[in-house]
């Protein structure tokens, strides 16, 4: 495996309430594409509020814009979704449980 | 004229609150009191008109809808059901009733939720007990990898960390609250402690924990990012205090180890009881998966992960559990019963739901409805429809509905396809 | 209509012994003959075959919360019972925990038609009732936890017992419950603090009262509500050496008041803790000399068991004693209970003491109409193992061929060798479904006269009583075969039998006070809703 953060996937309100508002929202969407980092890692990799970056893990790779997030260093947080679950492989490791927080991922600048 | 009615029990989370107060109008929910922003999105955005099931996007009769469900499945060699948390008790029978006339798999979220805390019970055991007790005894309180502040909104108000109880007068005042978690949450906000544990090092601090709590001395000075002498003082507390509950969640069963993360929290509160009283609580996500876990236990056996395809149930978690069955297409066609796995599923499982005919029967338009094949669209238990749901910690309630019911119910539809449908 | 001919009946509570008589039926129920035009009749030809009442099990742990974790806790249990699906039921697992449907189909196929499930916290009765549907044939009633109940306790606290007596009445009807059960009083509330209680007179923390205030409280409310069945009592010390002594307290606590003492065999040890003894001796003379007293065993099977009680500190002390993993539940306000599995071994000096324990309360106690025949299953070992009980109650010789197998040491000083008293046919009617059944207070069952229900067993006698008594020829259930030569043949759904007592319903406002101190669900949602209680019977009350 490969890559030098790592990612966790999580529920968040935001999340939630666009769930409500209906899969297809614009709520929904906003909702779930985006990935939070620690604010020393995005000036290290030189992304800004907002700025699009490239997330890959052994499953897939996403393109979202990036927030600034209360994480330490070297760990991403997406909310959970369609959008988190390109990059969670389906390995559950003989538990039904795929990788939802641990997955390794590589970062870069858009 | 509008309608007040009281004591309503919300869905959405394990946290069943049951004291919403809802103002109906004219068949609509106008206002809502009590609920969080969840319940709050549950009751406001359901649409109860009546809607027309499709078949390949196009409306049909229900009577063919179910025609079309019943021959997708009769002609299946390996059929899957999923889903089953958002949905009642009452439907849930039904579900693996026609799971066991198919022979085939049925699987609930459990199995990318709690599946993990449900093998550790099974290996060393779980001493639990119900919310009140949180409530009415408990004077030290650890929610570990879960984040109820966004998850379970009102779970430290009704439950856990504010209510005046028997032993509690005090409230927040007669409870010390520690929250262990990878990064700085809402949740963590409201501890006097938090522990900020290294990704993927819980088993450490755990094992580090026992240790300390039998009185062993370790020699490292720090276990999973924390500090030895933070562990030490954790464990004299969890000794010392007189009623210690654990809160855990997908902070231990998502990340590597799974349940054997779990188990060694589980065997730590197990050997607490020789000093004080401990009890665990996993805090289950959606309304009813507690449900799903007791209806899958005592018609099968197994709470998830259940393949009838020897015409018995047999139990095989990572063998059919839904993320495998569909990551390693095993499965030829899927009845999806209020879930998204389309959603919340890696890309790897779902994907297969694409390459099969899929049934989905759900009170919401759904992405993995989007794609199905049949979409049965069926009332919402506790809004429109009467049920039974468990609460995370399993006491039951009845849902009752506050809007009068325009469609059939899951377990009504379920019904059909089972007479439907021949054995196999 | 049915007429089962020329059978060898067994009717005890008709005073009737292998009589030659034709039963008949008719709308479910046992009629006279004139009622039947036998030529409309289907008939049964019961001729050298023997016809009993189905069997009535006073004390099984088949359903709800507890059973169900057990269930879940250990999947080891299943994986070699299995019971694939026929057209006419369900598939199922298991051999100490069966699943909903296999449960009512293995009694059924035993026999037995009347199950009551043992033990049930109200606050999650709501799901017992769940599982009691998917219970197919058998007719059930559930026992309702209350001796470590927060409004009852505070109640006996304050000297308000007609509170109390209206909030079980309250209570009984909030549940679809039965019976009151008392589970080691005062001893579940303790274990909330990390302690027990180990004597009648020791202190309730909290509460100021003491277990034996408990037991006469709620004996004294059972008789003011006109309950049929009597308070169910398991009582203090279960499982501990010595604990025959505190049996006996508990039994002269009663004062003359009925009761029934359940498991008796896990309560009747003498000895110093280390030096466990069978206390049968003690305890039967204790039973025999007070007739208000019925009790059913609780013996012990030797293989697996599942031990699953809502006596919380006991399981925690079984999973000290054993290492094996353990669940325990708290229930807030009302209860607790935990599950640990179990092995009995035959050259385990314990659990041979155990065995013998059993049998010898059996064989000492006088009365058949007062000793009734359980496993506490799966406590003591599985339900369908009743037939070797039998076969160990009726044959001297099958006793003394286990008695050889067991550990050396516990055979020594046993009355069992002695005791060459073997059970008739008739006796074990009364402790499988008449004794049950009066006790019960079952007014339409365990016996075969005009008005009962119809449920009848037909056994091919034989010298093999195990095998006997394992192989119904038929099992008729309200009149329709269910079961022919031990095999399922029809299912069909059973009743929930609960009672209504009276009780004043001006005490509502007290409850709802305790329910905003108390709990964490509203009053309002609290009571079993009758849409839980589609196939219900009410059993009256006096």
């Amino acid at each position: 495996m490969s890559g030098n953060f790592t990612l966790i996937t999580g529920r968040t309100r935001a999340q939630g309430d666009g769930l409500h508002q209906g899969r297809d929202s614009e709520a929904y969407r906003l909702a779930t594409r985006l990935v939070e980092m620690n604010d020393e890692d995005m000036n290290t990799l030189g992304v800004g509020e907002g700025d699009l970056v490239s997330i890959s893990t052994l499953a897939g790779q996403v393109t979202v814009p990036v927030k600034k997030g209360d994480l330490p260093r070297g760990m991403l947080f997406m909310p959970m979704g369609p959008t988190a679950n390109l990059l969670v492989g389906g390995e559950t490791e003989s538990t039904g449980m795929p990788s939802y927080k641990g997955e390794l991922a590589e970062v870069e600048a858009v | 004229m509008s309608t007040l009615i009281e004591n309503v029990v919300c869905t959405f989370c394990g946290s069943l609150c049951d004291d919403l107060i809802v103002e109906v109008d004219d068949g609509r929910v106008i206002k809502l009191r009590k609920a969080c922003s969840n319940g709050g999105g549950l009751f406001q955005h359901y649409d109860p008109a009546p809607k027309s099931p499709t078949i390949a996007g196009q409306e049909v009769t229900w009577e063919d809808a179910i025609r079309e469900a019943a021959r997708i499945l009769d002609r299946s060699d390996s059929p899957l059901i999923y889903g089953l948390s958002s949905t009642a008790s009452e439907a849930q029978r039904k579900a693996i009733a026609l799971a066991d006339k198919l022979g085939a798999i049925v699987d609930s979220t459990s199995s990318v939720c709690h599946g993990p805390t449900g093998l550790a019970m099974q290996t060393v055991g779980e001493p639990t007990c119900t919310l009140g007790e949180v409530r009415n005894r408990a004077d030290l309180v650890i929610f570990w990898g879960c984040n109820p502040a966004e998850s379970h909104t009102r779970h430290f108000s009704r439950y856990s960390v504010m209510p005046k109880g028997m032993l509690t007068p005090n409230g927040r005042r007669d409870r010390t609250v520690v929250v262990v978690d990878v990064r700085p949450t809402a949740s963590t906000r409201v501890a006097d402690l938090f522990l900020q544990v290294a990704p993927g090092k819980d088993y450490e601090v755990l094992t580090t924990l026992r240790a300390l709590v039998k009185g062993k001395t370790i020699t490292s000075e720090m276990v999973g990012g924390l500090p030895l002498a933070q562990l030490q003082l954790l464990a004299d507390q969890m000794r010392e205090c007189r009623f210690g509950v654990v809160h855990m969640g997908m902070g231990l069963t998502q990340t590597g180890g799974r349940d054997v993360n779990v188990s060694e929290l589980f065997a730590l509160v197990a050997e607490l009881n020789e000093y004080s009283r401990f009890s665990v609580i996993p805090m289950r996500g959606h309304g009813n998966v507690a449900g799903a876990d007791q209806v899958m236990t005592w018609q099968t056996g197994y709470p998830f992960a259940v393949s009838f395809n020897r015409g018995y149930p047999r139990y095989g978690p990572g063998e059919f559990t839904t993320v495998d069955v569909l990551a390693r297409g095993e499965v030829d066609a899927a009845l999806i019963i209020a879930s998204d796995p389309v959603a919340h599923l890696p890309q790897a499982a779902a994907r297969h739901l694409d390459r099969i005919p899929t049934i989905v029967l759900d009170p919401m338009p759904t992405l993995t409805g989007a794609r199905a094949q049949v979409v049965l669209p069926t009332a919402c238990y506790g809004l429109d429809a009467l049920g039974t749901a468990y609460r995370m910690d399993s006491i039951p309630l009845q849902l009752r509905p506050v809007l009068p019911r325009q469609r059939p119910t899951d377990e009504e539809v379920l019904d059909r396809i089972i007479e439907a449908v021949p054995a196999c | 209509m049915l007429g089962i001919r020329n059978g060898r009946v067994y009717d005890p509570a008709h005073g009737i012994e292998d009589q030659v008589q034709d039963i008949w039926i008719k709308d479910g129920r046992i009629v006279a003959a004139e009622e039947v035009d036998p030529r409309q009749a289907k008939t049964i030809d019961a001729t050298g075959l023997v016809v009993m009442a189905g069997g009535v099990d006073i004390h099984s742990h088949i359903v709800g919360a507890k059973v169900n974790a057990g269930r879940k806790f250990c999947p080891e249990d299943h994986y070699d019972h299995v019971r694939a699906r026929s057209p006419l039921s369900r598939s199922g697992v298991g051999y100490t925990t069966p699943t909903t449907f296999m449960t009512g189909y293995l009694y059924a196929e035993l026999g037995y038609t009347t199950v009551m499930e043992a033990a049930t916290a109200p606050l999650v009765a709501r799901h017992t009732h769940e599982e009691l549907e998917d219970t197919p044939i058998l007719d059930k009633g559930v026992f309702v936890t209350m001796g470590n109940n927060h409004f009852i306790m505070r109640a006996i606290q304050t000297g308000a017992w007609e509170q109390a007596r209206d909030y079980v009445g309250w209570l009984l009807e909030a549940t679809g419950g039965f019976a009151i059960k008392v589970v080691n009083p005062g001893g579940v509330e303790n274990w909330k603090w990390g302690k027990n209680v180990s004597q009648l007179d020791d202190e309730v923390i909290g509460f100021g009262i003491t277990p034996r205030q408990i037991v006469q409280t709620l004996s004294r409310i059972n008789d003011a509500l006109g309950l049929p069945h009597v308070p169910h009592i398991h009582g203090l010390r279960l499982g501990q050496s010595g604990n025959a002594a505190t049996t006996v307290d508990m039994i002269e606590a009663l004062e003359g008041r009925r009761a029934h003492l359940c498991h008796l065999q896990f309560l009747s040890y003498d000895g110093e803790a280390g030096q466990m003894r069978s206390g049968a001796e003690r305890v039967a003379q204790a039973v025999n000399a007070h007739p208000n007293i019925t009790v059913d065993i609780g013996q012990v099977v030797f293989g697996p068991a599942t031990t699953m009680t809502s006596d919380g500190p006991l399981q925690h002390r079984l999973h000290q004693l054993t290492g094996h993993k353990w669940l325990n539940d708290d229930v807030e306000g009302e209860a607790g209970g935990g599950i640990v599995p179990m092995a009995y071994q035959p050259r385990n000096i314990i659990n041979a003491i155990q065995w013998l324990t059993g049998l010898e309360l059996f064989l000492l106690i006088d009365d058949p109409w007062r000793v009734f025949l359980t496993t506490d299953h799966p406590n003591g070992g599985p339900f369908f193992c009743y037939p070797q009980v039998i076969s160990l109650l009726m044959d001297q010789g099958y006793r003394a061929e286990v008695l050889a197998k067991l550990h050396p040491r516990a055979r020594r000083g046993t009355l069992l060798a002695e005791l060459d008293r073997e059970y008739s046919l008739s006796e074990i009617a009364i402790v499988t479904r008449a004794g049950t059944a009066r006790a019960l207070g079952l007014k339409n069952k365990g016996h075969l006269g005009v008005g009962a229900d119809a449920d009848v067993t037909i056994y091919e006698p034989q010298e093999d009583h195990e095998a006997m008594f394992s192989c119904p020829r038929y099992v008729i259930k309200d009149g329709e075969v269910v079961v022919r030569d031990g095999k399922l043949v029809q299912s069909r759904p059973g009743r929930t039998l609960y009672v209504k007592p009276d009780y004043d319903r001006g005490i509502e406002p007290a409850i709802r006070q305790h329910f905003k101190e108390t709990y964490t669900v509203s009053f309002d949602n609290y009571a079993v809703q009758d849409e839980y209680l589609t196939h219900g019977e009410v059993i009256s009350c006096a």
